[in-house]
């Protein structure tokens, strides 16, 4: 514990969570955002191997994949049975889950917890569905700021044709089909996204995220995120 | 502070600890709506089938921190007014719910959730048009539940707050806690206070005189804008 830098600790956005005593959070927090299709996973699962070999522990962790909820939500979001606000809500239960039971425990353990998505994507997509964006983020006060937010930046134009080659082609829910934004799949994908991303973009400031230009090869992106995750671990651990 | 509503139609709340007979009475005004021509519906706390299985899933392996019970509650709150609760507001018809945001605040706070925060996160609450509040002591209530009730439930008596390993003993002390909290709430949410130590029919009449209020503008039928039509 004592090579733990007096400069380093915790924060939550908000209100928190009730028992967690943030100066046992040793670990480092690292957040891929970015649109549906924009390459996040790629590069989580790159950069989880790398960060091993150089001896760090790593958690890895998306959205939907908590123990609790996440069955929960591919249910009802299979049967497009959620109203806007529910779904909100029942993202807000995954989040929390994996926030409690798996980041901080292994936080506490020192890991390094590498998750593709945060707060962010939930914030935009509560706000594209047209909630209250101060009600969204005093309900995710509950969250720690992380280490670092790397937003994958793209253009709608250049998500398309991964869609399009995608083995599973346009979803529902990532078409925002939900709220009738176009007559169909390719027309609402375009809008739901185009809305995400101007979210996006308004919060690079709001919450500090290093911006990566996602049109370039993976190969680029890649060393570009291997560069500053190495200097952010030389410098704080 | 909630969601005021312009809807035509009222929603009536009943609060209070177990055993403080809340549900008795409001199936009893459920009753008398009724025989009056109204178009009842009635909800009841945790009841979404869509986040029924999530929330059986957390109980039964004991999985639920006080956040995450917190945030299931409100996303099954949140089903059931955007599916039960708005739709026959704005058709004008009367909804009844057993126990409503304040069951929340006043069990998600014992449990140390943030009382700003879970009163956040039920912002989207629609505002009840009346939410009454049945207050009894809590040597009342136990000796009506613990005679009556075949067992206790782990959440339900509060075990994993850790008060009493005795469950029993737990109960008590976690509805004492959350009896302090509704007294809290009475002022800050003007909640309609009945004292539940009087008969059940002294209780009753005083709701339903209470209600009679809220009803002038209340249509006997669904109203004919609403009303289904065939092509």
């Amino acid at each position: 514990m004592e090579n733990r830098p007096h400069n380093h600790e915790f924060e939550f956005y908000g209100e928190g969570l009730p028992d967690v005593d943030l100066r046992e959070l040793v670990g480092r927090l690292i957040v891929i955002e970015g649109a549906d299709g924009v390459g996040r996973s790629t590069q989580v699962s790159m950069l989880k191997p790398w960060l091993e070999s150089n001896g760090h522990a790593v958690l890895d962790t998306g959205m939907t994949r908590s123990a609790l909820a996440g069955k929960g939500i591919k249910q009802a979001k299979a049967g497009i049975t959620l109203g806007p606000i529910s779904l909100t809500l029942f993202y807000a239960t995954d989040f929390a889950d994996r926030i409690e039971n798996e980041m901080i425990p292994a936080l506490r353990a020192g890991f390094i917890v590498l998750t593709d998505r945060y707060i962010y994507s939930l914030i935009a997509r509560a706000i594209v569905r047209g909630l209250d964006p101060k009600w969204i983020k005093s309900v995710y006060g509950l969250a720690l700021k992380p280490d670092a937010v790397f937003y994958l930046r793209t253009k709608v134009s250049d998500l398309i044709p991964r869609v399009l080659t995608s083995p599973t082609g346009f979803d529902y829910w990532e078409s925002g089909m939900d709220i009738h934004l176009g007559d169909d799949l390719f027309d609402s994908f375009v809008e739901y996204q185009k809305r995400m991303l101007s979210v996006f973009d308004s919060m690079i400031d709001e919450y500090g995220f290093g911006v990566i230009d996602a049109t370039q090869p993976i190969d680029a992106i890649y060393r570009n995120l291997q560069r500053q995750i190495g200097r952010l671990l030389r410098e704080t651990l | 502070m909630y969601g005021d509503h312009q809807f035509p139609g009222k929603l009536f709340i009943v609060e209070g600890i177990d055993g403080s007979g809340k549900s008795t009475q409001l199936s009893l005004l459920q009753q008398w709506l009724k025989r009056e021509g109204y178009m009842v519906f009635f909800s009841e706390w945790n009841s979404s089938p869509l986040v029924k299985e999530t929330t059986r899933r957390g109980k039964r392996k004991q999985m639920l921190t006080p956040t995450t019970f917190s945030i299931l509650h409100a996303t099954d709150l949140a089903d059931r007014i955007e599916r039960h609760i708005i739709p026959p507001l704005k058709a004008g018809a009367i909804v009844l719910a057993d126990r409503y945001i304040y069951t929340a605040f006043a069990r998600d706070t014992v449990r140390g959730v943030s009382p700003l925060w879970v009163r956040e996160l039920y912002k989207t609450a629609v505002k009840p048009t009346l939410a009454f509040y049945f207050r009894v002591p809590l040597e009342v209530s136990l000796k009506r539940i613990l005679s009556a009730r075949a067992g206790l439930k782990y959440y339900e008596a509060g075990l994993d707050l850790g008060l009493s390993d005795d469950i029993e003993e737990s109960f008590k002390l976690f509805q004492g806690m959350i009896r302090e909290k509704y007294e809290g709430m009475v002022d800050e949410f003007g909640l309609q206070v009945i004292d539940a130590t009087r008969s059940i029919e002294e209780q009753q009449n005083e709701v339903r005189a209470i209600v009679e209020r809220e009803l002038g503008d209340v249509p006997k039928r669904l109203m004919t804008d609403y009303e289904f039509r065939e092509d």
